[in-house]
């Protein structure tokens, strides 16, 4: 059985010579959903962006069988579902219909799939009726779950999320969570919300300075306070 | 800022497509009917305001807009006094004497009322219609889509960086104290006032290349290959087809006569 | 003080159809050029890049700054769109800005969008270009250099396309040529001191933060070329065209009645039409009353229909 994720000595420098990955090597199960922490600046968002080949660094990465190359991108990146920090980036259309849309329209898929995808996708995160609504009238919560639809669209395998309770209330932080928590898919979540970790993912990796420090059970990592303070972060209440 | 008010009005209803052209259609016949031909003006008007008071809308919202184009009206205003014709009042003003015709008045009277019922029409248009329906009858009229797409881009992110740009000016408002020194110039001079508005022009520049940066990523991410797609449009309604033929019929007719009268 | 905002952008009803036909159609083939030559030049990330741009041009024109006693300066932009997009990308950016002021706000009208499209965008953007291009290689590369040209072009590009706009007012006889002329230029010489400041403080702001983005590129394409020539032409053409056409007014009045001339004879095509004899008929007060019952009858079945779905959706509602 193959795994969802593979990742194996993945090194990645900016053309301006900064060095933002080193020989990261990461292996995640189907269904598996793990959390991806670390300070700002460790390489959480440039790992994510080398999962569906919007980056490439040296090493490779495979997904779902699928090695990340040039000629595989079209499937890798309707695969791999990328919901980005800020929802005003992801959400590009005028109207929600049209970004829910957007992905399987640009798979090719015939018009009733695409209708039925959109219908499907907003279901899936309980906002049925804001297909016609207009993206700058909604509240961040709602982008959030909108944003999240976008990508449910293309069916993806996996999903993967950038600071996905950033900027949130609690209420619409807790009704996240529980979309999240709900949805059967291979999730891939970097974040600096610690509870959330300890809420939803089994799984924790901490990434510093571009490598993977450590990569465990996420409740055995949260008691290692030492391990937790040398690379910034906070044990959770 | 988002000017469209929403409604179930007969309005409302009709098809983007059918609004856009008839709008178009209207302010084109406003603009064709000829100077000083008042019983077209008043028919015209008519039309216009029975569908402001259909649409629900607010007349007093629409009228608010219209003064936009008052400023303008100025340009026109010399008309009065140079348009040859009819003498009806002679002003003198110390070295210049200026004398007003009927004929004057008559040009200057009709060009502010085409003015003012265009501006009404189009702000009709705008208060009934969402702005991405707008940008669908666009491509169905044939608008390039690349061109479409880029209104659409911009309309989507105008909110969000006007946010930024309100966000700046309140900071600038903020640190704009007065010093109370007396003789000290409040506010600087006017051209260091200029260079600070054009620093937060150029910090808006740099805002918004990196968000179209991510945006693309964000493209990229859902498939996107250079081209422009778009769900099409389904095909127009025999009803609405109905609503059209018949709108432009009273905008031709009342061309008609506007030209057999007054041509 | 004169005006309180600039008049640039013309209204619906100030321009005859004619000059706004005309008008429309040069701004389409230009457009239209400039789509294909993005289009076919760049990768995909021209797309979001223009349209944010529009955007950013467009919310950059709300950072007013007071000049005098309630007198505000504002952006036009296209000195800005050019300098940091290049020509054609420009000509889509303000395009796309004139565009969505006309269809969303009502500032400029609709059926003169065409003429908007090309004092603002095409005029705006070549003469930016030109005087920018000339600023530079005149004064070298240096900081100094690209803040004088930027400044130049601004001030130029407001100024120009006031000439264009007093022309086109005159032509459309909305307004006699020997006050609207002076009087836009005269405004806009100062409208454009302001455009120009704005400029200044925008360039020099990114020459200290990403000095990558103002670096011209290297030597001059062909089509480069095609728009210095046009913004030099246009530049020329309008500068010489307008004092000649305010102090001997008769050579562009001899140009407006041949437009004139043109409206007769769209009107004598009705003519042919049965019925010809009625156009003699003074259509006095009666013809308005007439319409004016017609008028109120509209209107009083139109707030009818609404005040029954009022009651209607009351029903329902309850």
């Amino acid at each position: 059985m193959h795994h969802s994720i593979e990742i194996e000595g993945l090194s990645f420098s900016y053309p301006d010579g900064q060095e933002a990955l080193r020989d990261v090597s990461l292996a995640i199960q189907p269904g598996e959903k793990v959390a991806l922490v670390g300070p700002n600046g460790a390489g959480k968002s440039t790992l994510l962006l080398n999962l569906n080949g919007i980056l490439a660094g040296n090493g490779s990465i495979t997904v779902c069988g699928l090695r990340v190359e040039k000629e595989t991108l079209g499937r890798v990146r309707a695969m791999v579902g990328m919901v980005f920090q800020s929802p005003d980036d992801q959400l590009f259309s005028p109207r929600v219909f049209d970004d829910v849309a957007y992905g399987p329209l640009y798979q090719g898929l015939p018009l009733e799939t695409v209708h039925e995808r959109v219908s499907e996708s907003l279901a899936a995160v309980s906002m049925s009726d804001y297909a016609q609504r207009v993206s700058h009238h909604l509240s961040m919560g709602e982008k959030k779950r909108i944003a999240i639809a976008t990508v449910l669209s293309m069916n993806p395998e996996v999903l993967v999320l950038d600071e996905p309770t950033a900027g949130l209330d609690p209420r619409a932080r807790r009704s996240l969570i529980n979309l999240l928590d709900e949805l059967p898919l291979t999730m891939i979540v970097s974040t600096h919300d610690m509870p959330l970790v300890k809420d939803l993912f089994a799984r924790m990796v901490i990434l510093d300075r571009g490598s993977v420090v450590a990569d465990g059970a996420t409740n055995e990592l949260m008691d290692d306070i030492h391990l937790l303070e040398a690379h910034g972060l906070e044990r959770p209440y | 800022m988002d000017p469209y008010q929403a409604g179930y009005s007969p309005v409302h209803h009709t098809d983007a497509r059918v609004k856009v052209v008839f709008s178009v259609a209207f302010i084109l016949t406003t603009a064709l009917i000829p100077i000083g031909s008042w019983p077209m003006f008043v028919l015209l008007y008519a039309i216009l305001f029975s569908l402001i008071i259909l649409a629900d809308v607010g007349v007093g919202r629409v009228l608010q807009r219209s003064i936009l184009a008052v400023p303008f009206v100025l340009a026109a205003l010399p008309l009065v006094f140079t348009t040859s014709g009819e003498q009806i009042l002679i002003l003198d003003l110390g070295l210049w004497r200026v004398t007003a015709t009927s004929e004057g008045v008559e040009k200057f009277l009709s060009i502010g009322l085409k003015s003012w019922i265009s501006i009404q029409a189009a702000t009709l248009l705008i208060f009934t219609t969402q702005f991405p329906d707008i940008l669908a009858a666009l491509r169905a009229l044939r608008v390039p889509r690349l061109l479409v797409a880029i209104f659409g881009l911009m309309w989507r992110y105008l909110f969000v960086l006007a946010d930024e740009a309100i966000k700046l000016r309140r900071a600038r408002a903020a640190r704009s104290g007065d010093s109370g020194i007396r003789g000290m110039n409040k506010g600087g001079s006017v051209s260091w006032r200029a260079k600070i508005a054009g620093g937060m022009a150029g910090s808006l520049f740099i805002r918004s290349l990196d968000r179209s940066e991510r945006i693309y990523v964000a493209m990229l991410s859902r498939g996107y290959d250079g081209e422009v797609r778009s769900i099409p449009l389904s095909r127009l309604k025999p009803s609405q087809w109905t609503i059209l033929i018949f709108g432009l019929g009273i905008l031709g007719i009342i061309m008609l006569i506007s030209a057999l009268f007054w041509g | 003080m004169l005006l309180s905002v600039e008049a640039l952008h013309i209204p619906d009803g100030f321009l005859s159809v004619l000059i706004s036909a005309i008008l429309w159609i040069v701004s389409i083939i230009v457009v239209v050029y400039s789509l294909r030559r993005v289009g076919q030049n760049l990768d995909e990330r021209q797309l979001p890049l223009l349209g944010v741009l529009a955007a950013g041009i467009f919310a950059g024109q709300m950072l007013n700054f007071a000049v005098v006693g309630g007198t505000s300066g504002h952006l036009m932009g296209a000195a800005l769109a050019t300098i940091l997009a290049g020509p054609w990308a420009a000509i889509l950016i303000m395009t796309s800005v004139v565009s969505i002021q006309a269809l969303i706000f009502q500032d400029g009208g609709l059926l003169v969008l065409g003429a908007n499209i090309f004092n603002m965008g095409i005029i705006g953007v070549t003469v930016s270009y030109m005087a920018y291009r000339t600023g530079i290689s005149l004064t070298g590369n240096s900081k100094r250099g690209i803040l004088a040209a930027g400044f130049s072009a601004a001030w130029l590009s407001v100024f120009i396309v006031s000439l264009s706009v007093g022309i086109q007012l005159a032509l459309s006889g909305t307004s006699p040529a020997y006050l609207a002329i002076p009087a836009m230029a005269g405004v806009h010489a100062l409208i454009g001191v302001g455009e120009g400041l704005i400029t200044i403080g925008a360039l020099s702001f990114l020459l200290s933060t990403r000095p990558g983005l103002v670096q011209p590129e290297e030597g001059q394409s062909v089509s480069g070329m095609v728009v210095w020539l046009a913004g030099l032409l246009i530049a020329l053409v309008l500068v010489i065209l307008s004092p000649l056409a305010s102090t001997r007014p008769d050579g562009l009045e001899w140009v407006a009645i041949e437009f004139g001339f043109m409206d007769k004879a769209r009107d004598s095509l009705f003519q042919i039409i049965p019925g010809y004899e009625l156009s003699g008929i003074s259509a006095g007060p009666a013809a308005t009353i007439a319409a004016g019952i017609l008028g109120v009858v509209l209107i009083l079945l139109a707030s009818a229909v609404v005040m029954y779905s009022r009651r209607q959706r009351q029903i329902s509602g309850k």
